[in-house]
């Protein structure tokens, strides 16, 4: 019989052994997850988890019993050590050695960490896993100064929610603007401008240069300028590293996460990497890229299910991304460079409003704050590849739903290579 | 405890006695209801919680908010002008101790 092994028991993991069997595989499924849990959502753990009133118990990816119901040999707690592509075989930490036919490698990311004096000090918290989010979660109710190193995402979300519940919050950023890789400048600005409103001491342009204490236990963060900020809990989120070592030692192509092509195929025929550890070959960027999404994950579980089960599909959703920060819903559509040309559509100091971003008159990604319809129309406009131009957006008239719902009698390759400086 | 009645579009029904203050979404997924995906993690960005609130209940739900309202427009399946709700966005509790929904036939886009 044939058997897919997959290594991970997050989003991309437990998506893909559901959609195999939806695709009507009907092979042995092995699926190894490290963490003791049942496999839950990372997304509300630096959001809604962090607030006072959370009940505190994680939303699972699926009920206890999906795994007996969907036949999944679900291997909790269960580490794989090594990969021998050769013999087609895994060794796991529980001693057990399995024989695949197919590999899939959903193992991950990790945060990356910081390495500055005083770094093994008590009260310094990374963010990404339930364990770390309940730990945090209780240390919010008894700390009082809080410095986040990074504004990220995970940084930035997590600020507005310590903030949110009466703490002082500084948040140290080594580059000039906080979410600067990903958004564009206004973007990044409108929440400088709003998480300083709402009192978080943002500072930019300062990276972590020590951590200080007494008695093992933090008290301070000495920025790169010399300034000490005073803190009893640190949050540390500056990025993750692709969990690919595993890989490696299996002699895969590696380079910023596992190497694949554009059907998630990995440089072994017989193995296969999807999620934040994969880097792909993106349809819509024309680069490789690798992502850290849900939006990421799942899909490209779905249609490596279609792969695997002998439709081979090479995958090319769009990517999207989306944020809670305090009262602000920031969804994104497409990827956005910060040197986009932007364009604001609508008023921003109503709290609700749009920026679409340009590269040489084509649009790569659009960022809607608190507008969930306009995400979801500019998120048909990218997958269609619908020609919308500067010029439309500044319209006055324009209408990105009446937009989204255009029909185009084009050929997908034809809209593709579209002169995007055609009025429609 | 308050019940949930799954209806699906094939006829079967799931029903879930949920643990007060959960959502229509978290309990569907917590008890391996399927027909709701909730990717979001229930913040109203994904849509993929959609449900036709049946017509018996629809006076007991709360108002919705702009997030609910705006997502509602881009559910996979169509929106009924009445019954259409997300899921995360229904508690069940104290003022709501039974609710029946019928689940549309997509979440996503095929």
């Amino acid at each position: 019989m044939s058997r897919i092994v997959i290594i991970g028991g997050g989003q991309a993991g437990v998506q893909l052994a559901d959609s195999l069997r939806t695709e009507g595989y009907e092979g042995a499924i092995d699926l190894f997850a490290e963490e003791p849990h049942l496999p839950y959502q990372r997304p509300p753990l630096s959001k809604d988890f962090m607030s006072e009133n959370d009940s505190a118990s994680p939303l699972p990816l699926r009920a206890d019993a999906f795994f007996g119901e969907r036949a999944v040999e679900f291997h909790r707690g269960v580490q794989v050590t090594a990969v021998d592509p050769a013999g087609q075989t895994v060794v796991a930490s529980d001693g057990a050695t399995l024989a695949y036919t197919h590999l899939v490698f959903a193992t991950g990311a990790r945060n990356r960490e910081i390495a500055v004096p005083g770094s093994e000090l008590d009260g310094i918290r990374y963010l990404r896993t339930l364990d770390d989010a309940k730990a945090l979660q209780s240390e919010l109710g008894s700390a009082r100064h809080v410095v986040v190193i990074g504004a990220g995402f995970i940084g930035l979300e997590f600020a507005a929610a310590a903030r949110k519940r009466g703490l002082d919050v500084t948040v140290l950023e080594f580059g000039p603007r906080p979410m600067g890789r990903v958004l564009s400048r206004f973007m990044s600005g409108y929440f400088a401008d709003m998480h300083t409103d709402n009192g978080i001491k943002l500072k930019l342009g300062e990276g972590i240069a020590s951590l200080t204490g007494t008695e093992g236990k933090i008290t301070g963060a000495v920025s790169t300028t010399g300034t000490e900020y005073p803190a009893d809990l640190v949050v540390v989120g500056i990025g993750v590293l692709p969990n690919s070592e595993l890989a490696e030692q299996a002699c895969l192509e590696t380079d910023n996460g596992i190497v694949v092509d554009a059907c998630l195929r990995t440089s072994d025929p017989y193995i296969f990497a999807l999620g934040d550890c994969s880097s792909y070959p993106s349809a819509h960027t024309g680069t490789r890229i690798r992502l850290e999404s849900v939006q990421n994950a799942t899909d490209q579980a779905r249609s490596l299910a279609k792969t695997l089960t002998g439709k081979p599909t090479p995958y090319d959703s769009l990517p999207w991304f989306w944020s809670q920060q305090g009262t602000v819903k920031l969804q994104i559509a497409g990827i956005i460079h910060s040197d986009d040309e932007s364009i604001v559509r609508g008023e921003p100091a109503s709290g609700k409003f749009s920026v679409y971003c340009f590269r040489d008159g084509r649009l790569t990604g659009v960022e809607s704050v608190n507008s969930p319809s306009e995400h979801m129309a500019a998120r048909k406009v990218l997958e269609q590849r619908l020609p919308l131009t500067p010029e439309l957006v500044m319209d006055a008239d324009f209408d990105p739903k009446g937009f989204s719902r255009q029909l185009v009698f084009l050929k997908p390759n034809d809209a593709k290579n579209l002169e995007h400086s055609a009025t429609v | 405890m308050p019940k949930i009645f799954y209806h699906h579009p094939g006829g079967a029904t799931d029903v879930i006695d949920a643990v007060p203050g959960t959502s229509v979404m978290r309990a569907a997924i917590t008890n391996g209801v399927n027909g709701i995906i909730g990717e979001c993690g229930g913040q109203a960005m994904c849509a993929t919680c959609h449900v036709y609130v049946r017509e018996e209940y629809i006076g007991a739900l709360p108002a919705m908010n702009e997030d609910e309202e705006e997502m509602l427009d881009v559910t996979s399946s169509p929106r009924h002008e009445q019954r259409s709700r997300l899921g995360c966005q229904i508690k069940v509790g104290p003022s709501l101790e039974e609710i029946a929904v019928d689940l549309p036939l997509t979440q996503v886009q095929p």
